[in-house]
């Protein structure tokens, strides 16, 4: 294993080194937020004005369920397992992933799921048109013929990122270098790890999901038809168990990026360490017992309705602990703002926005004013856009440099994060008014009410959207004639292994481990 | 640099892509399948890609352990994975045991017209009574459900027609004829058989670890064909199919799965056995074999779930 990458396209197809696997996810992912990103531009261009214009009531549904399940499943989760791939063996010395062939199935089993499912766009009866939770029985007794082969693909990313989680756990537990304590890792490694005992605990329950709704559809079972004893309202049950937790996979790995950058650049060590690794921990176990707060208008029993609210706003404790130690992580500190930087700290201070417009939403009475509403996209678009996707932009400009052995245009990485910062709140703050006021989520249309702020959130997604052009022009020009950088240490205050590596980083790292002191 | 001290990073390899393109055809195959948008063709044909892929793969890695590729240190990585597999596998059995408690607690209550547990359920019964009422006047909260709500309601007219019998405890008197019963002593015996294979490797006893093995077998493929007679069974005189409703449902997806991965596990004790013959294994490098048995007491303990809540509490 001593020699260099081999040559040709094979080095992509067949390869086994975390850093190839890494930049694959990376660019899939990015690829999947373009093509889930052009959805969007699609439902923003139609929610312009009122009335139709563009598309059929018909398409749109198929364009929010798309854009749902191509964002979360193809763009952010893969994203962050690119991240994982090329930064956890490098952050505790190890040679590469523990297992790693079942690495390189990981990655190449999704372009065979996101295939199949972008398929169905052409397909008799159209895509998906669900929505991205696919609520039974819109999902199983309405839905288009296209459903199967939506119920497989989801089947193939849940074997991906079960194997990706068992692959990351193993890597992290037994490929540590000697010294290499648990309270010694990086805070990258210990959110993925906690985030990868997440997927494994409820990916599975998910292809349940979805074995379920196959069943139901196909071979006359009732799991959701209450004509048969079942129930619909169990499928939400059942989904919303995966999808708290799945909410908790997007983002602790955007914490874990966060706690990497905000010390970096302000030359100080990262406040509180441990309090952050147990408030992970304590956000994981609360995220398995909060899911029907996603349920409030169901007609639950009140007992269970006042248990969800409480468990949901334990959140906002572990949560604030976090929030608080990276503000005080910047205070007093030596500060700059190269982009990495600044979206980081966009995303403490959106992210914080997005959590308390969490903490409205978990007043289980309030709820039933906010439910289904903008106010939900709004919030969600928060934790998820200016949570996940900055901090995933903030990690790209953080390491690209040590990945690749060139600096990206400093300038230009600041322009994009501002039209991105600017684009975004544009973009999703009205969206809480158009949602006060009344606006329901997943409609083609609206009345005229809620005409204006519609026109200037599309001309804030048109602007986010050019941002993300921008990003990818930047990323290209740096890795084709980017200046080059030699320093091990990219950037002065940046601390860990991976910046005692060379620059670029070598095809192969840590083949002996270094010695933690 | 020795095997023992380096960790062993498999030079670049053709087996994932080529299992990933059959999961793909495998998968779309089945989408067509079931879906009734095309024959099995394609399926099979994705199913035989995968099963020759997975035979290459595994064969490797054992080739490679035979040849001290393996260290100490990627064992240990092949333990947690086999562990955390286990774990995944647990929470998919969770999904499907979590639907039946809530089905039989919850749902069928509010069906019948009642508020679902007395002191968690204070609000008052209207909406559930108006269900009843309305939807499914007549239905009444059983189980096993032998009359669907449906069926309540419209009668012969019904989609979901019940089961005429169902697969419950028939009460001690007719314990002995009650194939369930001779399923969990088959069940539990090859747990305990396995684990008497693992003892004589241990004690470097080969002969007492092929038969037990061998035993451990037989007695999976013994339990796959009295689980076949109990469909045969259920389906030809019972009446109780996939589609009577929700016993049905849950019935058979629950014992189904728990078959399929009975199936999973006897394959792989055959392939631990096959090795066995062929003389791998020793007292101290036996995981391939030890991971099967994992597995195997797991299918055992998600059978002892089984036995209590769908068939004994059934």
């Amino acid at each position: 294993m001593a020699h260099g990458p081999a040559k040709g396209i094979g080095r992509w197809l067949f390869t086994t080194n975390h850093k190839d696997i890494g930049t694959l996810y990376l660019w899939f992912s990015f690829a999947m937020f373009l093509l889930g990103g052009f959805f969007a531009m699609v439902i923003r261009a139609e929610l312009f004005q009122p009335g139709m214009q563009l598309i059929r009531p018909e398409f749109f549904n198929q364009m929010t369920t798309m854009h749902g399940v191509i964002m979360v499943f193809g763009a952010i989760m893969p994203a962050f397992v690119g991240l994982a791939n090329w930064m956890i063996p490098l952050m505790i010395g190890a040679p590469d992933m523990a297992l790693p062939r079942m690495n390189n199935l990981s990655f190449w089993i999704l372009p065979f799921a996101f295939l199949t499912l972008a398929s169905t766009l052409f397909m008799e009866g159209g895509a998906p048109n669900f929505g991205w939770t696919f609520y039974a029985p819109l999902s199983t007794k309405y839905a288009p013929e296209s459903v199967n082969y939506f119920i497989f693909s989801m089947h193939i990313m849940g074997a991906s990122s079960i194997m990706g989680s068992i692959n990351i756990i193993a890597t992290i537990m037994n490929m540590r270098a000697p010294g290499m304590t648990y309270m010694k890792m990086p805070l990258f490694v210990w959110t993925w790890l906690i985030t990868a005992f997440l997927l494994v605990a409820v990916m599975p329950v998910l292809a349940g999901a979805v074995t379920m709704m196959l069943m139901d559809i196909n071979f006359g079972t009732s799991f959701f038809d209450a004509a048969g004893g079942g129930d619909p309202v169990l499928f939400q049950h059942i989904f919303w168990f995966f999808g708290h937790p799945e909410v908790y996979i997007i983002i602790l790995p955007a914490f874990g990026v966060v706690s990497a950058i905000i010390p970096a650049f302000s030359r100080k060590p990262l406040f509180g360490y441990a309090s952050m690794v147990y408030a992970t921990a304590a956000i994981a176990f609360l995220s398995f017992i909060v899911w029907a707060h996603h349920m409030f208008t169901v007609g639950m029993p009140i007992a269970g309705e006042l248990y969800f609210m409480y468990a949901t706003m334990l959140i906002a404790v572990p949560t604030g602990v976090k929030v608080f130690n990276w503000v005080t992580t910047m205070y007093k500190g030596a500060l700059t703002f190269e982009t990495p930087m600044l979206f980081c700290i966009a995303f403490v201070i959106l992210f914080t926005f997005g959590g308390f417009t969490g903490l409205m939403l978990s007043v289980a009475a309030a709820d039933i004013q906010y439910h289904d509403s903008y106010f939900v996209v709004a919030h969600f678009h928060y934790v998820m856009v200016a949570g996940a996707v900055f901090s995933g932009t903030a990690a790209v400009y953080y390491w690209l440099p040590k990945w690749c052995g060139k600096m990206y245009n400093e300038t230009m990485g600041q322009v994009q994060f501002w039209i991105a910062f600017i684009g975004f709140n544009i973009t999703f703050m009205p969206q809480h008014f158009l949602g006060l006021a009344g606006m329901p989520r997943r409609y083609a249309d609206y009345g005229l009410q809620f005409a204006d702020w519609n026109m200037v959130s599309s001309i804030g997604a048109f602007m986010y959207g050019a941002a993300q052009l921008l990003f990818l022009y930047n990323v290209i020009a740096t890795i084709r004639n980017g200046k080059p950088v030699s320093d091990n240490k990219v950037w002065e205050g940046a601390e860990g292994l991976e910046w005692e590596v060379p620059t670029p980083a070598p095809y192969h790292t840590f083949a002996t481990p270094p010695q933690i002191k | 640099m020795s095997a023992e001290s380096s960790y062993y990073v498999p030079e670049q390899s053709k087996l994932p892509l080529f299992t990933a393109t059959a999961m793909g055809v495998l998968s779309i195959g089945a989408a067509r399948w079931a879906g009734g948008l095309g024959g099995p063709a394609i399926f099979f044909v994705g199913l035989a890609m995968l099963v020759a892929v997975m035979y290459t793969w595994w064969s490797i890695v054992v080739k490679e352990n035979m040849q001290g590729l393996v260290n100490h240190q990627l064992k240990h990585s092949y333990v947690i994975s086999m562990l955390w597999f286990i774990f995944s596998e647990v929470m998919f059995f969770a999904a499907f045991f979590g639907a039946l408690f809530y089905i039989r607690v919850f749902a069928l209550s509010w069906l019948g017209g009642e508020a679902a547990i007395g002191w968690f359920d204070d609000t008052p019964t209207g909406p559930a009574v108006a269900n009843n009422e309305l939807l499914y006047p007549g239905f009444k909260d059983e189980w096993p459900v032998m009359i669907t709500p449906d069926q309540a309601a419209n009668g012969d007219a019904a989609q979901f027609i019940g089961p005429e019998q169902n697969m419950s405890w028939p009460g001690f008197a007719n314990l002995l004829t009650w194939l369930p019963l001779w399923n969990t002593i088959v069940l539990i015996t090859s747990s305990v058989t396995v684990h008497f294979a693992h003892t004589a490797l241990k004690n470097d006893n080969r002969q007492g670890f092929i038969r037990w093995l061998a035993v451990t077998v037989l007695l999976g493929v013994f339990f796959l064909f009295l689980q076949v007679e109990e469909y045969i069974h259920a389906y030809t005189e019972l009446g109780l199919t996939l589609e009577s409703g929700i016993y049905g449902t849950t019935f058979y997806m629950l014992t189904g799965f728990h078959g399929a991965h009975v199936t999973m596990g006897t394959v792989m004790l055959l392939i631990a056995l096959l090795r066995g013959l062929k003389g791998h294994f020793n007292k101290d490098d036996q995981f391939g074999f030890e991971a099967a048995s994992w597995y195997w007491h797991f299918v055992d303990v998600v059978w002892v779930g089984l036995f209590l809540f769908v068939y004994v509490l059934g």
